[in-house]
This record gives C-alpha cells, structure tokens and sequence, in this order.
C-alpha cells in the first residue's frame, strides 16, 4: 500500500481498525479528539460500533464489558481523560482482560493545557489505579511507529490479558507524516479466548469476569500471578533503539517518544561539530530496558536524560545505571516542547562541566 | 408420585446465599433465574452483579457474570451489548450503586436505550457497608449517617429512579414493582418476565425497580419490614409500569 | 538536503493547507516529510502557523528554531518569525498585507502581493496559494508540476475553487520565477 500523510492520531485510529478492533468506547478530550471523530466515521463502514460515552469513567467500564465477552476493544484519551479512567483499568487488569488504551499526554496536573508533554510517565508506568497492577506501555516516536505499535498493542494484550497502553504526547497526536499500513499475517499463537463471558453452553465452565477476591490467599495469589505475566513481559517484550551507539561517545542522551525524535537532530548538529552523542530510546517503558540502557552508558562518561516533564523517567534512568555514571537532566513542561538546538545548550554546558540552564526561572 | 410444582430453576446455583434472614435478595434472584429459565436463554444470558449486598451475585446465578465497580454495571452491560449483541445482559443494582455513584451510568444508559435489562434492588439503605443513608433513603429515616432522620431541607427528598428515567424521550420499559407481599411478588415476576422478553425482541431499554426492604439495618423483623414497605415506601414510591413501548403504562 | 520551514498568518489565511500541500508534494516526490501546527509559546498572540520539513534523509526534529525558509502572511508573523530565519535563508514576504521588511542583510528578502492577486483572480482567499507558487519556484523544494498535482486532487472534491486555485498557485509560481 502507498504511503498517505496522516496525522498521528488518525494513524493511531487507523492503525487499531486494520488491527481488527471494531469497539471504540470513549470521550472528547483535546488533543486526541481526531481519534474519536476518524472511528465515528470509519468504524460503521467496517460493521463496527463506536460510541460516545457519557464520561471517561463510563467509556472505561464500557471497555470492562466488551473486553470481557472477549472482543477486541479500544479507547484513547488524554490526561485528565486517564485519571478518570484508573477505574476501569485497575479492574480490567484485575479482572486479566485484554484492552488498547491510548494516552495523548497534555500538561498537567489538574486540567494543565492542551499541549504536548510527558508528564503521565510515572502514571502510565508505576501508578495508574489502585492496587498491584501494571500496564504494558509502549511510546512511539514516529507517526509510522504509531501505526505499527498499536497493531502489536492489540496482540500484546490478547497474549497477557492485560491492558496494553500506547503513550503519546500532543505532538505525536498533531504532527503528520508519512505512513504506510503494512499488511500484516493474522497474529497466530494468540491462546483462545475461553475465559470470556459469552453464555454457559454445554461444555464450557461458567466464566465470571471479576476483580473481587475476599479470601486474601486469592487475592494474593492473583496479584502474584499478575506479577509473573509482568516479568514475562520484561523477559520478553523489552523494546528500545538506539541511535549513534556504534562508535564512542562522552554523553548518552535518555529519552522517550517525541523527546527522543528532536534529540536525533541534536546529535546531528552535534555531529557536524565534531562531537560524538548517543541517544537509547526505550520503546516500552513498562517493562523498561534497564539492562540494556545500563551497558549502553558504560561506554559514556555521563549520561543525560531529557524529558517535557520536571523528571519522571529519570527514576528509571536512575534504578537502570545504579549510580554507575553521573546523571543530567534536562526538562521542559507544561506544553513547551524544547529545541534541538535547546538541548545541544545543555549537552555543551554539562560536557564543560556546567550545570544545565534553568531558563524556566524568570 | 405427586406432581412437583416448585423447584429451584436451573439457572440458579444450588449454594447457600450470604444474604440476612428475611432479605428478599434471594426472592428476586430466583425470579430473575426462573425467568432465565422460562425464555430459554441461559446459554446466552451474561449478568453484571454491583457492588453493594449483592456484590457475590455471580456466585448464585448459574450463567455467565460480571462483577462491576461500584455504580457502572450500566456501562459495562452496554460494553457487553455493543461488543455482543446476541447476548440477553442483565444488570442486578442497589440503591446506592444505581441511584447515587451510578446516576450518570444509568440515565445515559437509558437516555441511548441500550437493549439490556437492569433490576433497581431499592431498601433505602446502603446494607453491605452498615446502614448508611441512600439517595432513596426515606424522609425521616434513620440510618447510621442520618441518626436524627434524614433532613430533606439539607440534602433533599428520596430520588424516584422510575419517575426520573420516565421523562427521557428514548423508548423504554420502566416499571416498579414490590417485595412486600405474595401477590405483589408475583406480579414482579411478570413485570420482570416482560422486560426480559422485550430485551430479547431487540426492542428497547427495559428497567424494573424492586421496592425491598433491609430488616437488618432498619431493625425491624422481617414481617415488620413487608408491612413498612407498604406503609411508609408505596405512597412516596408509587407501583406500576411508568413507561412501556407498547403504551400500556398502568399505575396504582 | 533539507528544507525547513515556518509559514504563518492570521487564522483564516489557510497557511495550514499551505504547509500540507507541502508536505502532500514531498511525499509525492519520494521524500521524507513532516507538518506539525503550532506548538508551546507560539501559539500566543493570534497568529497561525506551521511547520514542514521535507528531507532527502529521515526527519528528527519536527521542531525547528531556526528554519532556513520563512514565509509570512502578515504582520505579527514578520515581527515573530522574520528575526528566526537561518543565516543565508529565505524570508517570504506577504507585501499586499505587510508594508514593512526584516532589516536583515544575511537572509535572501523577497515579496509577493499574494492577496492583490488573489482579488484579481476573483476571490482573496486564495493568497495562500499565489504564496504557495511563489515559494516553490523560489525554493524549488518540488517540482511545479507536483505542487499543481497535489492542488488539483485536493480541490477535486470542491470543483468552485477548483480553477481559481490552480490560476492562484501558477500565477504565483510565474510572479517568483
């Protein structure tokens, strides 16, 4: 198929129709909005239902139920938008059942702006609901990247009964790009959905679809097996790119999604001055490739992790080099998306053995 | 041999219930299972329980189940007819889950006339917690967070769910029925028949409140309960069928 | 070899769809491509804008500071955008809506009374595209012929600013050349 110019949000909705979902639960929230709109049209056309939900609380209950009955099921939003989803989610994955959430990040906290940031690192990865749960969250940096993930996205969740996230920023969602939509063999090995509540016919056992352990032994061993589906994915399902890794270099930039995009072009810059910087882009971030970005940096002399939050990430950055190189960081946030020419700054100032600018201080 | 004319319908499991003495959560189970039953449609019948006393629901229906957070089982039963609409879903709520955190699941629910059936468990009390005022909760009344009656000029007059869902323009079955005697049990089972069969004739929306009682938290015998839910709750809560696509609304 | 570049105006201006069909040429022409709308601080003070970047190589940034190609449809944007050019680029001047210049001596300065033609033409609206002429025969970041595809497909559909279109995007190509 030829490529087409495509908004990032409208490649993300795209990329889940040609993934064979045909359920999309949600509510307007800028800067995902094009999502909705592109499903409300294109869904019928495919026999599929779209439907705007009466609140994001609702929208995620409504992904509970049609998960449940073992359908492929969808639904994005944006910040605020997730928060009232933590519901939903926490029982989805309590209940082990498979959904595609997208979060389009804007600032925040509270209603913040309607801008890119990357300020639901630590919501998206550690904490989005109650209880001991995760997602498995993956953050493209390319419209085409989008496009290709959020068709893995739906096998990814099939496979763990789990909800898998796609985490984007505004500009992800806003930007166009080339994107071509590969067709792609039928996702094989996916276990059958026998779990699912779709009537007691003869034969089968009677499925109850419930988060609800009142026995602390079973809600015990139902957090441990959650625990166990989420070591499987850090055993395999770590994804992460690295760019300008093969020769040396002094600095190795850390960063996600369209952070990481804009650093490239600092290393190009950098590049034609004649020096060397590596960029590790993790693509999941849940589970997050510690090991690799640990011997990714021994090879620099410090490492530096750029973020559009004040630092949520650099957790990671932190548990993955066990103090084992000095750390920068650089962040900007609340809908301002720094400069290549921004970072290459800081890179020059932390390289000169500066502390990086503080220019948010006026 | 005598002929047998009562015995526990299929769709309902043979397990004893957590439910208090006197509590007539284990009446409309039954009447729910005997409907199950009656239409033939256990193979394809998926119940969402609530949150509240009748968090275990799934535990007593022999069918498919969810167990839904607290208020959404609207939402999730509309999740499950959008994604599956050969299937006959069925939401079984209280008084605080439906009429309180789930107001906006249940309005909008109807408001789309989502072919499901929902059946509205209202005793005026939140019962698992211990007592504590509900949305329905009656004027006057005591419970543990009203302990000197509930004050209608500070957090106002009980909702009346059919009443409310009446006025949205979408099609639908509303309907209220009662616990509190023999005759009025057997007209719930019919008010409740008839909204499984219009659930399975693809036509509309279809709610049926069950006016019940909580001798437990109200601290009445059981007997006591009936006869207060005639008393106090039929004037303020009015039976019958408030609204029908068939335009056979009837109301006592 | 990479093209960069702002183009802003007041909402209304269509400088959005001139950035798109840009990048929609671009494409056409096997390059890589970019376009993002305005993003963080700029968004600021009434004025619209876009970026597109159209690449022989893999874009990074689709963020630019300092684009090495600027065009402005009216005033606010000359005053934000002019002063950002690239050394040795090129700055766009909207003139029927803007009679001052950049005092710039490292940039390339040039003008298109894009709105006076476009009312010759019949219809104002249609200044960005006489703008869009004149940008791709300055910059010939695409052929002519591929910009004139990409307006004929898209105005297809909206056969009563079919023609006036493609007269606005050659007379502005013809202008600049």
């Amino acid at each position: 198929m030829a490529k087409v110019l495509m908004k990032g949000n409208e490649a993300l909705a795209e990329g889940a129709i040609r993934a064979g979902c045909k359920l999309f639960f949600g509510y307007p929230i800028t800067p995902q909005s094009e999502i909705p709109e592109y499903l409300s049209r294109r869904l019928p056309e495919v026999g599929g239902c779209y439907l705007q939900a009466e609140s994001e609380v609702a929208a995620s209950n409504m992904l509970y139920g049609a998960a449940g009955v073992g359908e492929r099921v969808f639904t994005s939003s944006s910040s605020p938008g997730i928060s009232l989803m933590a519901e939903g989610l926490s029982y989805i994955a309590g209940a082990q059942l498979p959904v595609v959430v997208l979060n389009m990040v804007r600032g925040g906290p509270g209603l913040g702006g309607i801008l890119p940031a990357q300020s639901d690192y630590l919501q998206a990865t550690k904490g989005l609901g109650h209880g001991d749960f995760r997602l498995l969250v993956l953050a493209p940096s390319t419209v085409q990247e989008a496009a290709d993930l959020i068709v893995d996205a739906f096998d990814l969740a099939d496979k763990y009964r789990n909800p898998v996230m796609i985490l984007g920023d505004g500009m992800l969602g806003q930007m166009m790009e080339p994107v071509e939509f590969k067709d792609r063999p039928k996702s094989k090995d996916l276990p059958p959905k026998t779990w699912a509540a779709t009537g007691l016919v003869p034969g089968k056992k009677k499925s109850i679809i419930n988060s609800l352990y009142l026995d602390p032994l079973e809600l015990e061993a139902n957090s441990w097996e959650l625990k166990a589906k989420y070591d499987a994915m850090a055993r395999d399902e770590l994804r992460w790119e690295q760019f300008n890794c093969e020769g040396e270099y002094d600095v190795l930039i850390v960063a996600y999604g369209s952070m990481a995009r804009i650093c490239k072009t600092t290393i190009e810059l950098l590049k034609k001055r004649g020096v060397s910087v590596g960029l590790f882009r993790p693509i999941t971030v849940f589970p997050y490739p510690y090991k690799q970005l640990s011997d990714a940096a021994q090879k620099a002399k410090m490492v530096f992790c750029v973020e559009m939050s004040t630092g949520q990430m650099l957790d990671d950055v932190k548990i993955a080099l066990e103090g084992s190189r000095p750390i920068h960081f650089y962040g900007r946030t609340g809908g301002i998306v720094p400069s290549p020419e921004e970072v290459l700054r800081q890179v020059e100032r932390i390289r000169n053995g500066e502390e990086v600018d503080k220019v948010w201080e006026r | 041999m005598g002929k047998v004319v009562f015995k526990r319908p299929k769709s309902l499991a043979d397990v004893p219930t957590h439910y208090c003495p006197g509590c007539p959560h284990g009446i409309v189970h039954r009447i729910i299972a005997q409907c199950i039953d009656d239409l033939g449609i256990q193979q394809r019948t998926v119940g969402i329980a609530p949150v509240g006393c009748s968090v275990l629901a799934y535990n007593y229906f022999n069918c498919d189940f969810f167990e839904a957070s607290h208020g959404r089982a609207p939402a999730v039963a509309t999740g499950a007819k959008r994604a599956r609409p050969d299937l006959i879903i069925f939401a079984y709520q209280g008084d605080g889950d439906l009429a309180s955190i789930g107001t906006a699941e249940i309005v909008h629910a109807c408001n789309r006339g989502e072919k499901i059936t929902v059946i509205f468990i209202n005793n005026t009390v939140y019962g698992m917690t211990g007592g504590q005022m509900a949305p329905t909760t009656m004027p006057g009344q005591v419970t543990t967070t009203t302990p000197y009656g509930r004050d209608v000029n500070s957090i106002g007059w009980p909702i009346r769910v059919c009443e409310l869902l009446s006025s949205l323009k979408t099609e639908a079955f509303i309907a209220r029925v009662s616990m509190h005697s023999a005759r009025e049990i057997v007209n719930a089972e019919k008010v409740i028949k008839k909204a499984f069969e219009l659930q399975i004739a693809n036509r509309c929306f279809t709610f049926v409140e069950v006016l019940s009682s909580c001798s437990t938290n109200w601290g009445m015998t059981p007997v006591e309960a009936q006869k207060w839910i005639e008393k106090e709750m039929v004037p303020y809560y009015p039976l019958g069928v408030f609204k029908s696509p068939n335009g056979d609304e009837s109301k006592n | 070899m990479t093209t960069e570049l702002i183009v802003a105006g007041f909402g209304g201006q269509g400088v959005l769809l001139f950035g798109k069909f840009l990048a929609l040429s671009g494409l056409k022409e096997g390059k890589e491509v970019v376009w993002i709308p305005s993003y963080g601080p700029e968004m600021r003070g009434g004025t619209c804008n876009c970026t597109v970047v159209v690449s022989e190589d893999p874009i990074g940034s689709p963020i630019i500071d300092s684009p090495n190609t600027v065009v402005v449809m009216n005033k606010p944007s000359l005053a934000k955008f002019g002063p950002r050019v690239s050394p040795d680029g090129l700055l766009l001047i909207n003139s029927s809506l803007i009679d001052t210049t950049s005092d710039r001596t490292d940039i390339r300065i040039e003008t298109v009374p894009a709105n006076d033609i476009a009312l010759e033409l019949g219809n104002g609206k249609a200044a960005n595209m006489v703008a869009l002429g004149a940008y791709v025969a300055l910059t010939k970041v695409v052929k002519f012929d591929t910009i004139l595809d990409v307006v004929k497909e898209n105005f297809a559909k909206k056969k009563e600013f079919l023609d006036l279109n493609i007269r606005a995007v050659k007379k502005g190509y013809e202008l600049a050349s």
